[in-house]
């Protein structure tokens, strides 16, 4: 317990310390809430589906826990290359709780990074409703943020080296964003756009986040709860298994 | 309390440690050395637990470092060839979050900290971030850290690389210290023959994977009808300089590796 602590406490310290990370890492949803929402926020409207930057922000906060989380499971890479992940690894700690402690230190940041940017989205005209609905709200970023860190983590126990990781990026992290439903409604699409919609675990992860602060939904708050709880598992014990598995 | 037993650790046709034995006595200083690519490092991952051999045996303080991987750690402390320390991190929580990772209670961990990082001249400096520490300062941390949780064996692969001669010279001062002090059996390699000559009791050689000498400086010396360890270990290993980095055949090959899952 004392382990999993000291663990997360480390990966808090990491990210309160990097504050080039913080402020940098909130230029793209910065971006993408003020250039899209605004750029796209008359046509949406015309479309008759109301007010853009209220459908928009949940999909931008989805997007910076994705990508917070993803990257911090990923930077273990970086302890690889730094050498710490060495001392971690000869020490009289089953790997399983060395990778319970990572996760959790790397969802933490994720979901604090995620609220910073809802707080955004909230001065630039965002507004979720009730108490209750932020609470649902906070349930799904946790539910992304340790999710997606578990897959970072277990991407990185295969990789040993950087130059896969832009492979990653670009392969599996930004179309699973893209295709999403973050940024546009997921209702008559093309079958092949569709299905892919519905296999990316991402989308339940957004139609959740959107539900509860907006009541716009796609999929049913049940279900995306069910499909992300399921695949949240499912990842932690992929990852914790590759993780187990690395020798240096 | 290191006894290794016709030790092999082949990867794919290359038998990177080949078939060797040796001993180690409780307290005493051993170096292990050899040129580049000799198989020193892969013998050290195999008795610290990363590896795990091909055959033969191996025992740390009676144990084997696979069935009772987690036993095995609790008794040694290990300073890695390459720095290992987190960079954003202060000296005292480095120490920290070590003492937490091997089960040092509170009080001894904050005490032993203390006298640590006091004995390694690095106190002034506990609650500074380790990213602005020179390389001297690095390594002695990385030693006191090692030796936190009060190991057995405390393993140095290549510690001086790259210090300069007041650096290494203070360095091996006040390992001799703690080898006195506290009992701690040290097992060290490096390139730097006067060093191994001046602190350690026994020396093995080794050279593509297999030991070629063993024994006191004294004895390699008489062996081999040299007057100095370095011309024992040149006439021993040869003159010839090992290629560590191959052709561009082996580096595709080693990209290769880390898409099938990075096992180097």
């Amino acid at each position: 317990m004392n382990v999993v602590y000291v663990l997360w406490l480390r990966q808090l310290k990491r990210y309160f310390r990097s504050r080039a990370r913080i402020v940098g890492s909130l230029g793209q949803p910065l971006l993408f809430l003020v250039s899209l929402g605004f750029g796209f926020g008359p046509v949406f409207r015309q479309a008759g589906q109301g007010n853009y930057i209220q459908f928009l922000a949940p999909g931008v906060i989805a997007m910076t826990v994705l990508f917070s989380a993803i990257f911090n499971g990923i930077e273990l890479i970086w302890d690889r290359q730094f050498g710490f992940l060495k001392e971690t690894l000869v020490a009289p700690v089953p790997r399983l709780t060395i990778m319970i402690g990572r996760t959790l230190g790397g969802a933490t940041t994720a979901v604090l990074q995620g609220l910073v940017v809802a707080l955004i989205c909230m001065l630039v005209g965002f507004r979720p409703g009730g108490v209750a609905g932020f609470l649902g709200g906070l349930l799904f970023m946790v539910l992304i943020a340790v999710m997606f860190t578990a897959l970072g983590t277990a991407i990185a126990s295969v990789l040993s080296d950087f130059q896969g990781f832009q492979m990653v990026m670009n392969f599996l992290v930004m179309p699973m964003f893209f295709l999403s439903g973050a940024l546009f409604p997921l209702t008559g699409l093309p079958r092949a756009l569709d299905l892919i919609a519905r296999v990316d675990p991402l989308s339940y992860g957004v139609d959740g986040l959107r539900t509860s602060l907006t009541g716009l939904s796609h999929f049913g708050a049940g279900t995306d709860l069910a499909v992300l709880s399921v695949l949240t598992v499912v990842l932690l014990l992929t990852g914790s298994r590759l993780f187990s598995k690395i020798q240096i | 309390m290191i006894r290794i037993r016709n030790l092999v650790k082949t990867y794919g046709d290359v038998k990177a440690v080949d078939d060797i034995s040796l001993d180690v006595q409780a307290g005493e200083i051993f170096a292990f050395l050899g040129p580049n690519g000799a198989g020193k490092t892969t013998t050290i991952k195999m008795l610290t637990t990363l590896l795990s051999p091909t055959s033969g045996s191996i025992e740390i303080d009676g144990l084997d470092p696979i069935a009772r991987a987690t036993d095995v750690r609790r008794r040694f402390g290990i300073v890695f060839q390459d720095p290992s320390l987190d960079q954003e991190l202060t000296a005292a929580e480095n120490m920290e979050l070590h003492g937490v990772l091997y089960g040092v209670g509170r009080a001894v961990r904050h005490e032993r900290t203390e006298q640590l990082l006091k004995l390694f001249e690095l106190w002034d400096r506990r609650n500074a971030p380790v990213k602005d520490f020179s390389g001297g300062m690095k390594r002695r941390l990385e030693i006191a850290r090692g030796l936190l949780h009060t190991p057995k064996i405390l393993f140095l692969d290549e510690p001086t690389l790259g210090l300069d001669p007041q650096t290494r010279n203070q360095l091996w001062t006040q390992v001799k210290y703690l080898n006195d002090e506290e009992r701690v059996t040290v097992f060290l390699t490096t390139h730097y023959m006067e060093e191994a000559e001046r602190v350690a009791q026994r020396i093995a050689i080794i050279d593509h994977g297999k030991i070629v000498a063993q024994g006191t400086a004294a004895e390699l010396k008489q062996q081999t009808g040299t007057d100095s360890l370095e011309q024992a270990f040149l006439k021993l290993t040869g003159t010839s300089i090992r290629a560590e980095q191959g052709t561009s055949a082996d580096q595709m090959r080693a990209m290769a590796a880390m898409f099938r899952g990075g096992r180097r």
